[in-house]
């Protein structure tokens, strides 16, 4: 099946800073791919620019449409949220199921109840009556109801908390993912959605730093865990990165043979978070 | 057109407090007050002994009165009817004029525009619905409300006479509602194209500025107004600072505002000459008067300024983003 989104040299600058620096990649249907990165790496300005909402310059395909000139179209096979709170805040919830339901082609209206009859939602609510949980619920509950190919979400759970986020991913997954659809998800909480990822990217001042599915992290990628006295024959190898852990040493090692490790101590898989700390430790220095 | 038949619902919805309930508490404020009058006049004049009633002025109102007399209390019923429109058409202006520079600005502040944006709408369909709620339904809702008070006040009026001894039906029957109404309501799509560049240039601004919409729209011609009034002043260019400011800023600004077409033909004693002298009605109200905008080069030059500016505000909505 051909690419989802294929991106080749998209760069953008904002007035003095380059905000993609000649990104290319691509990414496949039936993925979910996390787009991870400190702030201010470019992971907005790259979703912007698959949305059409942002100029660019580069080739730029998404679902066979140039998001530049055919927005519109484009946006009957794409859904996004946009972090939370975005939702009109004078709209009711019955105004906006009504809206989206006239306007949208792909909008199935009975899925969206279903969604919402799980929720504490009232039809005759309004967005600004109800907390940032209760929001992104009914802004799911409205998306989830869009056959649509490709999702974005660009930090959707920021300032949730925790029952609300284990709660939106466990839906996105039980009740919305399969092989037909992609999604592309950016946050900052890694920890939550390193389980449901199938494919990693990292940006880092507009570049793609890392673009690989978690099977080939997990090859490419090993810690070794070993006692301080050996901490030395180990760095000789030219770690990725290096922390103490109860007087024990951890390294992080990029594509160096497990078999070199295995007798220097005990193998971990390491964390996508740790993963993320070692490759961008110097990013504000 | 089901797309924009939602949109102009979508707008109406955000702005049910402007578009309807504006115009309904002016109404309702205008009659409580005209209500009081008719009420302290009664109290007046039954505390001085003054009766307008079967003996007194007003009996001789039914009975005798001449053609002449007749059709002034005609007038003066089309005028009562007009008074109710005339200040709900003040608050329109107002209504339309904020409405228009928050339409494309609003949701960019709160960033609602990223949910707008996520649907498939056209951003040409977007801001066309927002010309269209400002051009037609927000003076729709006006002019019927509009009209709904004035026949109210036009039924009070008779009402109040009729307990002293003045016939309401014959009275009734003098004013021209339907004629009235009429005009109001064709009055509409005059309002449409003149208001067109006031609402072209707002909406730019709206889709245009980054923050502060107010400040651009408004500081921008009347700054610039003043420096073509300076030099003109120091004979410098030989700029013409009065159709500047008449043609341009007036015209940018406070073309929303219902009748300022005619206020602005005031100054033009031309305009009046091709009123045909039989012509009935009131003054400036009156249809002729409005629908005599269609061959002046003023309306239509507008209209094309306005087009281009909606056009502008179009192009800002497509590559302006919440940042």
């Amino acid at each position: 099946m051909s690419a989802v989104i294929t991106a080749s040299g998209l760069s953008k600058r904002y007035k003095s800073t380059l905000a993609l620096d000649n990104v290319s990649f691509q990414i496949a249907p039936g993925r979910i791919v996390g787009l991870i990165g400190p702030n201010g790496a470019g992971k907005t300005t790259a979703l912007k620019a698959i949305l059409g909402l942002t100029d660019f310059t580069g080739e730029l395909n998404v679902l066979g449409f140039d998001p530049r000139k055919q927005r519109d179209k484009l946006m009957g096979e794409v859904c996004f949220i946009a972090d939370v709170a975005v939702l009109p805040r004078w709209i009711r919830v019955s105004e906006v199921v009504d809206f989206v339901a006239n306007v949208h082609p792909r909008f199935d209206r009975t899925k969206c109840e279903a969604f919402l009859a799980r929720t504490k939602l009232q039809a005759g609510q309004r967005v600004r009556q109800m907390s940032k949980g209760m929001i992104v619920q009914l802004h799911l509950a409205l998306v989830m109801a869009i056959d649509a190919k490709l999702l974005i979400l660009d930090e959707p759970t920021l300032g949730l908390d925790i029952l609300y986020r284990k709660q939106f991913y466990h839906s996105l997954l039980e009740d919305y993912f399969d092989e037909n659809k992609t999604i592309i998800v950016t946050t900052h909480q890694v920890e939550e959605v390193e389980q449901i990822l199938t494919d990693l990217m990292f940006i880092r001042d507009g570049k793609i730093v890392l673009d690989a599915d978690m099977d080939a992290v997990g090859e490419r990628f090993t810690e070794v865990m070993v006692n301080a006295d050996r901490a030395d024959a180990v760095r000789a190898l030219k770690p990725l990165d290096e922390r103490q852990v109860f007087g024990k040493s951890i390294f992080l090692f990029d594509g160096v043979e497990r078999a070199q490790l295995e007798v220097l101590g005990e193998l971990r898989r390491p964390s996508v978070s740790d993963l993320f700390v070692a490759t961008m430790k110097e990013t504000y220095a | 057109m089901k797309t924009f038949y939602w949109l102009i619902k979508r707008e109406f919805w955000e702005n049910r407090g402007s578009f309807l309930w504006a115009p309904i508490i002016t109404g309702g404020v205008f009659l409580l007050l005209n209500i009081m009058g008719i009420i302290t006049a009664e109290v007046l004049g039954a505390q001085h002994g003054f009766d307008f009633g079967a003996s007194g002025v007003l009996h001789r109102v039914g009975t005798q009165m001449d053609a002449g007399d007749m059709s002034k209390v005609a007038l003066a019923m089309d005028v009562a009817m007009y008074s109710a429109t005339a200040l709900i058409a003040v608050v329109l202006g107002f209504v339309v004029f904020f409405y228009c520079l928050g339409a494309l600005y609003d949701d960019r502040r709160d960033r609602s525009i990223l949910f707008w944006k996520s649907l498939p709408i056209s951003d040409s369909g977007t801001v066309l619905s927002k010309v269209a709620c400002a051009t037609v339904l927000a003076p729709a809702i006006a002019v019927v409300v509009g009209i709904i008070v004035g026949m109210a006040l036009l039924i009070i009026v008779a009402l109040t006479l009729s307990f002293h001894g003045v016939n309401m039906w014959q009275l009734l029957t003098l004013a021209h509602p339907f004629r009235v109404m009429a005009n109001l309501i064709s009055y509409i799509p005059i309002y449409l194209l003149w208001a067109l560049p006031t609402v072209g240039w707002l909406l730019f601004c709206s889709a245009w500025a980054r923050n502060k919409p107010f400040l651009w729209a408004v500081a921008l011609p009347v700054a610039t107004g003043l420096i073509v009034t300076w030099f003109d002043i120091m004979g410098l260019f030989r700029l013409p600072a009065a159709w500047f400011w008449g043609n341009v800023v007036q015209r940018g600004l406070l073309s929303v505002f219902p009748g300022s077409a005619v206020i602005s033909n005031l100054n033009d004693p031309s305009s009046f000459r091709h009123v045909p002298s039989g012509a009935q009605g009131f003054g400036p109200l009156d249809l002729w008067q409005s629908y005599h905008l269609l061959a002046t080069p003023a309306l239509w030059a507008g209209v094309l300024a306005g087009l281009g500016l909606i056009a502008g505000a179009i192009w800002f909505r497509r590559w302006r983003d919440d940042s």
